[in-house]
């Protein structure tokens, strides 16, 4: 803070400090406050509100753990979203190893401009194209049968959906920082890897993943909160037989009418996340603020 | 022994040649350097040898065995890179037994290997550090441990040395120097410094645009260098510029308009044509006592320690340069003054102008 007062002056750096404060307590600390206020409350008819019946309990919160059908789907859609955040690096890996040791300048570029030119249209229309594609008539079934692959057209929507949408949805997420780590990583010292004899697996498990740790806790961290909060790609390719916790979530919102409910939904949530997220730097060995750098 | 020899060895990236039908017979257990400026193709030469490339003409082969298609883990080889290539975030021991790690062999086995090869290079103890906690010059016998774990028949260097500071470079050269005496291994070892070849090096070739210009002991390459190239890249040397007026007896004369002096005739001279001779600042003694004479007046006189160098300039205001020992530095003529240098016909070579 004094470093802000001292490179802009008082009169501007009180100004940039008040808007950062501002912007803490309005986007980040109220909403957040509200929810959790909502979260403890019951549902009451607007009459009762403030009545002797509106007081603090962890009722909602409770109803989810008692309630067999959201409780399955909150589990699934965390296991659901690890499985994402490992099939997203599964993807990542390899290519951002090509990126960041093999390729040349202009391969590069131009790979990284294809993989960021979707991602200039709507996560909606994107993941609209992954529906089109997907779908029972659509092309990857008909492409399959011509190719006498398959004899019947399968139903891709569902977890497979989900899956291949969600990955494809978070693929720079995951990219990005993966290959910023390896990039930094001396071709030598992959070379000298494999003329100590060393066969490809065990130079990946043994050099470079070290080496691009930070950035693989920080892709998967990534990668998982999107896949948990997630909402288009569940509800445009799943089924429902795949419901997400999200969409739980806003049918306690919008079509249960229950806001209290859907928030104590939406605030467990976000304590898991929490949770989660933390488990897994502590166990990768690296602190927040490497992954924020 | 375990030889390495390359037949016409050649390597193109796209037009570019970086190596030009190279052609060397590296003996078993000799101490072979390949010397020669940036860019020389020296690198590539070595990196086709450890198998990280493949040359687009010609053969290597190791031990008799010829070594196209298999890769720097399938060959016979272990190489020290310029930067070490230390796998930092692996304790010492660890880094020393990578390689064994690569071959299956079981932890306490590698560890116990380790141990051996850390007390090998003086550095028992170290072996639950990181690289990051040594200083240059244990983390370079470091290398060195990691590379012999592996049992190469050759070792290969990539100028390991440059990074390490003067003192430093002097106590590694002798260090390794003792280490192949005492191992047997071959040395290939790959420098542009050339007093580093000279001092640790049983033979050299010298390696210039792509191409090898000589192949030789240290003294042969000194005293006999086949091309102008290696007569001025190889140690100092003066070039004095003129046109050859006789040949016998494998003395060549050079007229140089003002003297007409005398060096054994090199390679490709012919009468009549331009030819420089080369004489050594050390070759050329501060009076009129030898075969030969030239005039320079002294500029100055840097003092160096053991000896000092005196820069002259002749009466055609060509430089010429002069060693001095230092215990003869009170009767050296002064700054200023035009002195009589001579030198022995023996100590001079005549080289045709390329």
């Amino acid at each position: 803070m004094p470093e802000v007062l001292r490179r802009f002056g008082h009169g501007s750096g009180t100004i940039i400090l008040a808007l950062v404060f501002l912007w803490l307590a309005g986007m980040v600390l109220a909403p957040n406050l509200t929810m959790i206020d909502y979260a403890l409350r019951p549902n009451l008819p607007p009459a009762r509100i403030g009545g002797p019946d509106d007081v603090y309990s962890l009722d909602n919160i409770l109803y989810l753990f008692n309630e067999p059908v959201h409780r399955a789907i909150f589990v699934k859609t965390i296991w659901a979203s690890a499985l994402v955040a490992f099939a997203t690096f599964a993807v990542c890996y390899p290519l951002a190893f090509w990126l960041a040791q093999r390729a040349t300048r202009n391969q590069t570029a131009l790979a990284l401009l294809a993989l960021t030119i979707p991602f200039w249209i709507n996560e909606v229309l994107r993941t609209l194209a992954w529906y089109i594609l997907l779908a029972y008539r659509g092309p990857l079934n008909e492409a399959l049968l011509g190719l006498g692959l398959i004899d019947e057209p399968v139903r891709w929507q569902g977890n497979a959906g989900v899956l291949a949408g969600m990955v494809y949805a978070y693929i720079l997420f995951m990219l990005f920082p993966i290959y910023n780590a390896i990039e930094s990583l001396d071709k030598a010292q992959v070379e000298a890897a494999r003329d100590l004899g060393a066969p490809t697996w065990r130079i990946h498990w043994r050099v470079v993943m070290p080496h691009a740790k930070a950035g693989i806790a920080t892709g998967c961290v990534f990668t998982f909160m999107l896949a948990a909060g997630s909402y288009v790609a569940p509800a445009l390719l799943g089924a429902p037989g795949s419901r997400w916790f999200t969409e739980i979530i806003y049918n306690w919102f919008f079509e249960g009418g229950d806001w209290n409910r859907g928030a104590a939904y939406a605030l467990v949530l976000l304590v898991l996340c929490l949770v989660v997220v933390l488990a897994a730097l502590r166990l990768a060995r690296v602190s927040l603020a490497e992954v924020t750098k | 022994m375990h030889s390495v020899e390359l037949d016409r060895v050649g390597m193109a990236f796209g037009a570019t040649r970086a190596v030009d039908n190279v052609s060397l017979t590296v003996a078993g257990g000799e101490f072979f350097s390949i010397l020669g400026p940036s860019g020389c193709g020296k690198t590539t030469v070595l990196r086709m040898i450890a198998g990280f490339l493949e040359p687009t003409s010609g053969t290597i082969a190791i031990a008799g065995r010829a070594m196209k298609g298999l890769g720097p883990n399938q060959r016979p080889t272990a190489m020290i890179f310029q930067s070490l290539a230390l796998f930092p975030l692996m304790p010492v021991w660890e880094n020393i037994a990578f390689g064994l790690e690569a071959r299956g062999v079981a932890r306490a086995k590698r560890r116990a290997r380790a141990e051996e090869l850390l007390e090998l290079i003086a550095l028992k103890g170290y072996g639950d550090r990181l690289p990051g906690e040594l200083s240059g010059g244990q983390r370079q016998r470091v290398a060195i441990a990691r590379a012999l774990a592996i049992e190469p028949q050759v070792l290969l260097l990539d100028e390991p040395l440059s990074a390490l500071d003067l003192k430093l470079r002097q106590h590694m050269r002798a260090e390794l120097r003792a280490l192949q005496k005492r191992t047997g291994i071959t040395f290939i070892y790959i420098t542009h410094d050339q007093s580093e070849a000279l001092a640790m090096s049983d033979r050299i070739a010298v390696m210039n645009g792509g191409a090898v210009e000589q192949v030789g002991t240290p003294h042969d390459l000194y005293d006999n260098p086949a091309t102008p190239f290696i007569a001025t890249f190889v140690g100092e040397n003066n070039a004095i510029a003129g046109r050859v007026s006789a040949i016998a007896d494998g003395i060549a004369t050079v007229d140089t308009g003002a003297e007409a002096l005398r060096g054994r005739a090199g390679p490709g001279l012919a009468v009549g044509s331009a030819a420089r001779l080369y004489v050594r600042p050390e070759a050329l003694a501060a009076d009129g006592a030898a075969e030969n004479g030239v005039s320079a007046r002294i500029d100055r006189i840097d003092f160096e320690g053991a000896f000092a160098l005196a820069y002259g300039t002749r009466p055609n205001g060509a430089p010429l340069i002069a060693s001095i020992a230092s215990t003869a530095l009170a009767s050296a003529p002064a700054v200023g003054v035009a002195a009589a240098f001579s030198f022995r016909t023996g100590h001079a070579t005549v080289l045709p102008d390329a």
